[in-house]
């Protein structure tokens, strides 16, 4: 046996490799801990302390989705009932002036999310794809109703709020300047990022994978895949709820928008954005997904709109993600082959390009005519300006949209046609060598 | 009592069909391809919208025939265009887009007819009572919407049951290789089964419309109690569909209509626990939670009988 056991053991890590691993957590640690030094506005450490958050909720989201292959449309439950949590432990402990200073308050967040998803997860984890699915938005849709009429709990339309330097202090830090709070953020995402990779890497973890692609298997092998949902729910609430705690901490308010299914869909268009196969592709999608929403919002107003065009067009065209694309891609970067790429992706570039500002100049114009009618027909848009009213635009419109469409069809089948060649060059090359 | 127990009936019971109309659609569709058409309900708001405008230019009856018609005809070219690409990844791509275009669907409706309802009437040939019980009238739409629910229950049990076309769409549901090697287009009969699956509805959406409110959140106020009728129901089953409908519809109108809270029922709680948050649950009536109803019937047969009331399978 041990014999057996030896052959089949990958080989130990290399010393290079190990230090590799290590290096890597540690330059995010000190990434993290620079960043604010480098961008030190207000806005930016909001958005970080944004993108921490939205970070730990996609990866939570992602031991649903991209290792246990469960499709959750209910994942802010979690997040929701985590913050309320945490919003009434600030509260409780600011009463009380207990010694609980407020770095612990996350991992109340944390147990409330997974005591709930142990309550719930029995009923719900029986079942796996799309009936799975539906559950997790049925349920998501009675707790968020339960929110609005259960009101001295969850405090009905207005929310509840709580101050959060009114706890215990250690160090001297009150947690009220918003530097603190992106510390105390940042450390928290560091170590949830940690224990959900280390979660990846353990015999749970590859049952969990195991369970997603073939669960009839995994019964045969004499696991129950019930179970090893049932506990990648746990996980996930937990993690979920600590995400959602953090949040509470930042706005110093939990209201139902938080149980909702706009905070479920977010975190479902994060994690897929960026690419569900991977541990990193969460993270990905969460900074991406969160700059994409801030910068949009600011750029235009129905930016919702082309967030979900967004989506349908990763979905329909990249159903690896971000990360998927960059991942394709490394074959060619080992090879050195990246370079015989480039001339065709300018190519398929331009002509996308003028057709998604062909879309972009349609949909603006016609949100001139329906949402603010009798404003001036002269409006910017992503830094441009142009006059809904002239006629010019709608055959500018038209013409990039058409013109854009057919020259990018032709573009992009000519990418893939070298693609193929060239991948098939890179590993010619490799094998060769 | 007895005027209680009619008149709720009678709005279950229309209700109910309303959302067997949608449910069928989205259940032939699930059996076809697969996949649960996560934006049905925006179809159904779809055919609202577009019977909203077509019967402001035509008058309401050519909308009712329109309205439809165009939203299937978006419905086919969703299933040409984009599903049938995504087939390829798996079902949760294919429940990813049909759940992206739903976000996407409701932002355009918002973005053309705006956030607030639409002034969508009904047609002055049915705005009348049509028959009065105990002192309360029953508008003749009401009887409108029941009949034509009725009608194309009747009509897709028919087609599906007993002609050709309902056999080979039957038969594509089960072997769809052996069908296309008969010689029939199995794509395109997957195209026009969504179509037709969308254009049912939108007819939904385009008589419900005048009756229930016509605004932009219409479908995702519906959505999920439409993926609970189908759960409830059984996956992939027509008349389990058709029981958990109007076990819904029933259940919710009556839920309306009661107005007792535990406390009425037990009498108030103490002064020392009447602050704390229990007071909620001990005050909250049926009524009240009438919204909630179809989730907690999801939750109990999810416990009791997680197959589904009629369904087979267990995935």
């Amino acid at each position: 046996m041990t014999d057996l056991a030896s052959s089949v053991a990958p080989p130990r890590p290399t010393l290079s490799d190990r230090a590799k691993f290590y290096g890597l957590w540690i330059a995010t640690a000190l990434v993290l801990l620079l960043l604010p030094k480098l961008f030190a506005s207000g806005g930016s450490l909001t958005t970080f302390s944004l993108v921490g958050i939205s970070i730990i909720f996609a990866l939570s989201y992602n031991i649903l989705l991209g290792q246990t292959g469960m499709l959750s449309f209910g994942h802010a439950v979690y997040y929701g009932l985590g913050g309320f949590l945490a919003i009434h432990t600030i509260n409780i402990l600011g009463f009380n002036k207990w010694p609980i200073p407020l770095p612990f308050v996350p991992l109340i967040g944390g147990f409330a999310g997974l005591f709930f998803a142990a309550l719930i997860g029995w009923v719900m984890t029986q079942r796996s794809g799309t009936a799975f699915a539906m559950i997790s938005l049925g349920l998501a849709e009675l707790v968020a109703s339960s929110a609005l009429i259960l009101r001295s709990f969850f405090g009905g339309e207005a929310g509840i709020s709580a101050n959060r330097t009114k706890l215990f202090k250690v160090f001297g830090l009150s947690f009220g300047p918003q530097i603190q709070i992106y510390y105390l953020v940042a450390a928290w995402t560091l170590i949830a990022i940690i224990a959900m990779y280390a979660l990846t890497r353990t015999p749970l973890g590859r049952m969990c994978n195991a369970v997603r692609d073939n669960p009839e298997r995994v019964q045969f092998v004499g696991y129950d895949p019930h179970v090893v949902r049932y506990l990648a729910f746990c996980f996930s609430g937990f993690f979920a709820g600590i995400a959602g705690a953090l949040a509470a901490i930042n706005f110093e308010i939990a209201n139902s928008a938080y149980l909702g299914a706009v905070q479920s869909g977010t975190v479902l268009f994060a994690a897929y954005i960026g690419g569900i196969g991977f541990f990193i592709g969460p993270i990905v999608g969460a900074i991406f997904v969160t700059v994409l929403s801030l910068v949009l919002s600011d750029l235009t107003q129905v930016w919702q709109l082309y967030f979900g065009l967004f989506f349908i067009i990763v979905v329909l065209f990249a159903p690896g993600g971000i990360t998927g694309i960059m991942m394709m891609h490394r074959p060619l970067l080992r090879a050195g082959m990246l370079t015989r790429m480039l001339p065709s992706y300018v190519m398929a570039a331009l002509p996308t390009l003028a057709l998604c500002l062909g879309l972009m100049l349609m949909i603006e114009t016609t949100v001139h005519y329906t949402v603010n009618p009798h404003e001036d027909p002269n409006r910017v848009a992503f830094g441009i300006p142009f006059n809904a009213a002239s006629p010019l635009t709608w055959v500018a419109s038209a013409v990039l949209i058409i013109g854009g469409f057919i020259l990018a069809k032709m573009a992009w089948s000519r990418v893939a046609q070298t693609w193929d060649t060239t991948l098939t060059a890179a590993r010619a090359k490799v094998h060769a060598l | 009592m007895l005027e209680l127990i009619v008149i709720s009936t009678l709005n279950g019971v229309l209700y109910g069909m309303l959302l067997f109309l949608m449910a069928s659609g989205l259940t032939v569709i699930f059996s076809m391809l697969g996949v649960l058409n996560f934006a049905h309900a925006s179809f159904y708001m779809l055919g609202a919208f577009f019977g909203y405008q077509i019967s402001r230019w035509t008058g309401f009856w050519p909308a009712l025939l329109i309205a439809p018609l165009l939203a299937g005809a978006i419905g086919a070219a969703v299933e040409r265009f984009g599903l049938r690409r995504v087939h390829r990844n798996g079902h949760v791509a294919e429940l990813l887009f049909t759940f992206g275009l739903a976000f996407a669907i409701e932002e355009v409706v918002s973005i053309i007819w705006g956030k607030v309802p639409v002034d969508y009437r009904t047609p002055a040939l049915l705005d009348f009572p049509a028959f009065t019980i105990f002192s309360t009238n029953y508008p003749a739409y009401k009887m409108f919407m029941l009949a034509v629910s009725v009608v194309i229950f009747i009509g897709l049990l028919v087609v599906l049951k007993k002609t050709r076309i309902g056999l080979i769409v039957q038969a594509a549901l089960t072997h769809p290789h052996m069908v296309a090697h008969l010689g029939h287009n199995v794509e395109r009969i997957f195209m026009l089964v969504f179509g037709v699956g969308t254009a049912l509805a939108a007819v939904a959406g385009v008589i419900a419309g005048p009756s229930l409110v016509t605004q932009s959140n219409m479908a995702s106020l519906l959505g999920p109690i439409l993926f609970v009728v189908v759960v409830v129901g059984g996956l992939g089953s027509l008349p389990g569909a058709f029981i958990a409908s109007l076990l819904i519809g029933l259940l919710q109108t009556f839920a309306v209509s009661i107005n007792a809270s535990p406390a009425t029922l037990f009498g108030p709680l103490g002064p020392d626990l009447a602050a704390s948050w229990l007071n909620d649950i001990w005050n909250v009536t049926i009524a009240q939670i009438a919204p909630i109803m179809p989730y907690l019937l999801l939750v109990l047969i999810l416990i009791f009988r997680p197959m589904g009331l009629l369904g087979t399978r267990e995935t």
